[in-house]
């Protein structure tokens, strides 16, 4: 480093710790050395925050929040606005994507049990962020005012006010109206672009703040700095985040961008499940439209939703799958307290939870797979069989993880 | 009270009802190509002619209509009948409340209808139009029952009529069979008339996204732009590793 640059910088650290940071969090953030293909996802969730943030930028100079204009701008900045047909797409693919990455980054956690002691907290605070971001993706969806962000929002808001007591209340609050109208959307556009993006970006750099603390957790389940070198006091198994970890992450960068350009550009609709065909169909308030279903990522709760069909004890069926639909999101929240097994990860954990984590994988995707298709009499008992294994996958666990046979965690780092 | 309505519609009927809209017709499948400027250039032709004195395209400019290869005196002089300017919007002069009282409904905006009904449906629509006395126009569609719009290029297709019939179906049962005749040849032979409405949806589908073309270009060069970075990150990995035991 130059002599210059040198005392620029310590003029700075002087007044703001900046070295401190950066050692703090990447030259000196010592990472477990036997990170998988599993470990990609949180940085590029990192990278889709960002493509949707600067992209969204960019959306909102041209787009317009008013009911009689807002499906014209969508179309006027796919038609009229220079490349607004690719920031558009990157918009709308990123949106799917972000679920898809938070989905195997959740899905991570679940295996490698990263969700246990110490890391509770950076479970909770993940599980905000992914709340946040359902609102986001809900109410970003309502933005074209499209059939199907019509319809979609009126499924969801008539769910709000279904709430006893101050259901109704509280959905004229959040409307400004007494339904989906134009007020609304303004509301909506208000939400999805200024609170829930800066309550998004406080909770992940939480989330990145928690992480450092407690440290990273690996597939082996074991903490890295139970075996430090005794005169460095840096855990043998770990290594530098950079420049280890970024140059890694720049190639799983790369590798995502080849599956996310090549959606934007070679089928951004995605058959349907990106952008939905009847929302190339403008709002009409008269005209509900044959099928109603929401975006693939919401679909495996819009199923258990529907599932519910009798009445039970003192609450009527509707109000029971909104329960059950609100409680498949919150339940993930209890993880840390429903494993009961000594070890963390799957590697050493026994035949039942195994078992089970494959059951769990496999009713998400029917259920999601149901919740695109119309009910018949068959799809909703599908979806009531499904919904319970969703649960019982959860509220059973602190019993058949703590009967499992589990094997001895090593010392070390495998690699 | 209308959003009490509302909900009972949503909770009530929306888990019963399927694809309640009409009868299940096999759709045909048109032979599109989105890079044939020729085929683009007759589609637009019949588009202006036929589709736009009841509907509109208001997303798109007359302008644009250079990505099939024509100049704006040509799209002034050829394709634009009603006194707009060449940069101006693909609007029509009928208002909404006037259409909705002469054919019960405003006739839809085609700018993203080929994104909404896909082309194979737009394709088998506008060949399935039959005689039907009992409707207000005069024609029926095998495609979308009771459809408000008349058979307007049915000069060029003939006239049709439905005839049903009952078939065995193997089982000792019987199903219907919905067929098409054709009483009135029109000026174009079948052939000539199925190339002809291929030229239209292949119109309407780069209606639809008149980018899509572009898109594709421009995402082969990323794509091979992406594919050196692969290479290139991968060995800036290995080499940072290699000391990683």
């Amino acid at each position: 480093m130059s002599k210059r640059l040198e005392s620029f910088i310590g003029w700075i650290d002087e007044r703001f710790p900046l070295t401190a940071n950066w050692k703090a969090h990447l030259s000196e953030y010592y990472a477990p050395k036997n990170f998988n293909f599993w470990y990609y996802f949180g940085s590029l969730a990192m990278l889709v925050l960002v493509n949707q943030l600067l992209t969204g930028i960019f959306l909102t100079m041209n787009y317009k929040p008013d009911a009689s204009m807002a499906f014209a701008s969508v179309e006027y900045i796919m038609r009229d606005v220079n490349f607004g047909w690719l920031i558009r797409y990157m918009h709308s693919t990123g949106a799917s994507m972000f679920f898809v990455v938070v989905y195997l980054h959740m899905f991570r956690g679940m295996m490698y049990g990263s969700y246990r002691k110490p890391r509770e907290l950076l479970w909770l605070i993940g599980m905000g962020i992914f709340f946040i971001l359902m609102m986001l993706a809900f109410t970003g969806y309502i933005l074209p005012w499209g059939q199907m962000s019509y319809w979609g929002a009126q499924v969801i808001i008539s769910m709000i006010g279904a709430i006893p007591v101050v259901g109704e209340t509280l959905s004229n609050w959040l409307l400004g109206d007494f339904m989906l109208s134009d007020a609304a959307l303004n509301r909506f556009f208000a939400y999805h672009v200024v609170t829930l993006p800066v309550l998004l970006v406080v909770l992940v750099v939480v989330h990145i703040l928690a992480l450092h603390e407690v440290g990273s957790n690996n597939p082996d389940g074991i903490e890295i700095k139970a075996n430090k070198d005794p005169v460095t006091h840096i855990p043998v198994d770990g290594i530098p985040f950079h420049p280890y970890y970024s140059v890694k992450d720049i190639f799983g960068v790369v590798v995502f961008l080849i599956i996310f350009t090549g959606i934007i550009f070679f089928a951004p609709e995605m058959g349907g499940y990106f952008l939905e065909y009847n929302n190339f169909v403008p709002a009409n308030t008269l005209q509900t439209p044959d099928h109603i279903a929401p975006v693939w990522y919401f679909t495996p709760y819009y199923s258990m939703l529907r599932a519910v069909t009798i009445n039970f004890l003192w609450i009527d069926a509707k109000l029971w799958g909104i329960i059950l639909m609100g409680g498949s999101v919150a339940i993930f929240a209890l993880l840390p307290w429903l494993d009961r097994s000594p070890v963390k990860s799957i590697r050493y954990k026994g035949p039942i939870f195994k078992f089970a984590l494959t059951l769990f994988v496999i009713s998400v995707f029917v259920l999601g797979w149901l919740g695109t298709k119309s009910p018949t009499p068959l799809y909703t008992i599908l979806a009531q069989i499904f919904t319970v294994i969703y649960f019982a996958f959860f509220i059973l666990m602190p019993w058949y993880s703590k009967i499992d046979k589990t094997k001895p965690e090593p010392t070390r780092v495998t690699e | 009270m209308r959003k009490i309505t509302s909900i009972l519609l949503i909770f009530c009927l929306v888990p019963l009802v399927s694809f309640a809209s009409g009868p299940e017709v096999k759709l045909d499948r048109p032979q599109l190509n989105p890079g044939d400027k020729i085929s683009l250039q007759r589609g637009a032709q019949t588009f202006v002619n036929y589709c736009l004195s009841c509907h509109s395209a208001e997303y798109m400019r007359y302008n644009r209509l250079r990505d099939l290869g024509l100049t704006e005196n040509q799209i002034s002089d050829n394709l634009i009948f009603t006194g707009q300017k060449v940069g101006e919007l693909m609007t029509v002069a009928m208002k909404p409340k006037d259409a909705k009282q002469w054919l019960g409904v405003p006739p839809p905006d085609l700018s993203v209808i080929a994104r909404s009904r896909g082309p194979d449906w737009l394709y088998t629509y506008l060949r399935k139009f039959y005689r039907d006395d009992s409707t207000a126009t005069g024609w029926n569609n095998l495609v979308f029952d009771k459809a408000a719009m008349p058979h307007v290029l049915y000069q060029l297709q003939g006239e049709q009529s439905l005839s049903v019939k009952n078939v065995d179906d193997g089982h000792g049962g019987t199903h219907e069979v919905k067929e098409l005749k054709l009483d009135k040849p029109g000026t174009l032979s079948k052939t000539e008339y199925d190339a002809y409405v291929t030229d239209l949806v292949n119109f309407l589908v780069y209606l639809g996204e008149p980018a899509a073309t572009k898109r594709v270009q421009l995402g082969i060069i990323v794509m091979l732009f992406l594919f050196a970075m692969l290479g290139l990150t991968y060995a800036l990995k290995q080499e940072y590793w290699k000391d990683v035991h």
